[in-house]
């Protein structure tokens, strides 16, 4: 069996990497004749935060795994500094999945891996997966299995997993969807100092409170189709569209 | 009845005075079957894994003869590994026909395609769930293959295990590419096999007491790690 020290290769420096601004244009994925993105254009090319927000099933966790490069677009291109997406950047471009997946490893070996296939050398790994779980206020989650910890837990662990190869984009779907009022505290607090740092951040959240907290602007997302972002208070105050005021008002259903 | 019990107490006599005869004969059963086990698992493992997580064309069928392989005959597999290794075959010129090596390579034969089926089921299982996760991290195939065995690692040990006790409990293909030649491919299954046909009681029965034990503690190893993994399915 192999150990796990020895297998995956290093792509040393990432630094010369850039992936800014992470852009998709003119996105289209049809299954079974339905257009679930539809023709969705977003970019993250401004600092700062910027929040989704739509209905279920609006299409903004597939959104986010097509500006991961996780899936392909059946038209139209996501791009990363002009061109398409490719393994060796993958690293800088961080994804939070609604419902992450830890390693059968402890808190600090899930950092640490995140790290390693990120191309950071054995000898820096350990010391700056410490410090990635003091900055989110996990140093007590270090030597827990990851797969034990709770659901909070998790999402925090794997939040912090996704920020410590430091990428230049982040997406998080929902990062606070399973959290106590302590925790959603400890992670908008994380993503205020991420964004601070000029790293930019594609946040999708149900809760109007947080968007309104951390975002700099705000895209809003039905049925497949992006509006182009706005700052929170026309977001709220004066939105664009019908669909927009009326998934304001609580009255939108997809 | 009596020559039953004589030869029973004999057997004992023989395992717990650690007979030179029967320890040799126990020690190269397991040096042949671990070594079996080792080349099936570096052949097995990666092959199973690459399976799991690769689509290409023909691929069902590729996971279609893996399944069938499994039920492979022990006397095929030897028979196909003397063709082999026979002084006309293509690998006759290795001289290996009659050693352990020849034995070693028919148990490898035998087992591989167990590993290899077996860990192609336990990877694909957990690729569905661990794939975007770790393409998001920006892993490469083989990253992604190495990281999943070393996630299914307790689950792919008792498929080893599992490996072992059928490799160390075969006869057929053993006593074809071995020749069951004293002191130098005499194994426990053949050893039982000929010492009972002799009426040699005593030492068949010591060699099945010692063959039953490892099976069984084996496969008992094996059940405690899969309960230990079912009763932590969520770790
Ligand atoms: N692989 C797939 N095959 C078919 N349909 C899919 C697939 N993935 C997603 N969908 C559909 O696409 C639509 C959008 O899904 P998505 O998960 O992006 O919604 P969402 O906006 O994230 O919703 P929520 O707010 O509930 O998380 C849904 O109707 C979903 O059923
Ligand atoms: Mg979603």
């Amino acid at each position: 069996m192999p150990d796990d020290g020895t297998v995956l290769t290093t792509t040393g420096s990432l630094a010369g990497a850039e992936v800014l601004p992470v852009c998709g244009r003119d996105l289209v994925v049809a299954r079974d004749g339905r257009r679930l993105v539809d023709s969705a254009n977003l970019a993250l090319d401004q600092p700062g935060v910027t929040a989704l927000m739509g209905p279920n099933g609006a299409g903004k966790s597939l959104l986010l795994r097509l500006l991961a490069g996780l899936i392909a677009p059946d038209q139209g291109a996501v791009t990363w500094a002009g061109t398409v997406p490719d393994r060796m950047r993958a690293s800088r471009v961080g994804l939070v999945f609604h419902r992450p997946v830890m390693l059968r490893r402890t808190g600090l070996a899930n950092v640490a891996f995140a790290l390693k296939v990120a191309g950071i050398p054995r000898a820096q790994r350990h010391d700056r997966a410490l410090e990635a779980l003091a900055s989110g206020g996990l140093e007590h989650l270090a030597a827990s299995p990851a797969r034990v910890l709770s659901g909070g837990e998790q999402q925090r662990l794997a939040l912090v997993r996704a920020l410590a190869p430091e990428p230049q984009a982040l997406l998080l779907d929902e990062p606070t969807a399973n959290l106590d009022p302590v925790s959603t505290l400890a992670i908008e607090e994380l993503i205020v100092r991420s964004a601070k740092t000029g790293m930019r951040i594609l946040l999708v959240t149900h809760d109007p409170a947080q968007a309104q907290r951390l975002a700099d602007r705000i895209a809003f997302m039905h049925a497949g189709q992006v509006e182009a972002p706005v700052s929170a208070d026309t977001f709220f105050n004066d939105p664009a569209s019908a669909r927009a005021r009326a998934f304001i008002a609580g009255r939108l259903v997809l | 009845m009596d020559d039953l019990s004589g030869a029973f107490a004999q057997a004992f006599r023989l395992i717990v005075g650690f007979d030179p005869d029967l320890l040799e004969i126990v020690v190269l059963s397991l040096q042949v079957s671990l070594s079996a086990v080792i080349l099936a698992g570096l052949i097995g493992l990666p092959a199973g894994a690459a399976v799991s997580v690769t689509r290409f064309p023909g691929r069902a069928v590729v996971i279609a003869v893996m399944n069938a392989m499994m039920g492979l005959p022990p006397v095929v597999a030897g028979l196909a590994v003397y063709l082999m290794l026979s002084r006309a075959g293509p690998l006759g010129d290795w001289g290996l026909l009659y050693t352990p090596s020849a034995m070693v390579i028919a148990q490898t034969v035998l087992v591989a395609p167990i590993i290899a089926a077996l860990t192609r089921q336990a990877i694909e299982d957990l690729h569905g769930d661990y794939d975007e996760q770790l393409r998001a991290f920006g892993i490469g195939r083989s990253g992604m293959i190495a990281t999943l065995l070393w996630e299914a690692r307790v689950g792919l040990f008792t498929v080893l295990l599992a490996g072992f006790g059928r490799a160390v409990s075969e006869v057929g293909a053993v006593i074809m590419v071995g020749g069951n030649i004293d002191h130098v491919t005499r194994v426990m299954t053949t050893a039982i096999a000929l010492e009972t046909s002799k009426g040699a009681l005593d030492l068949a029965l010591g060699l099945g007491i010692v063959l039953l034990v490892i099976v069984l503690g084996v496969n008992a190893l094996a059940g405690l790690l899969r309960m230990g993994v079912a009763g932590r399915a969520h770790a």
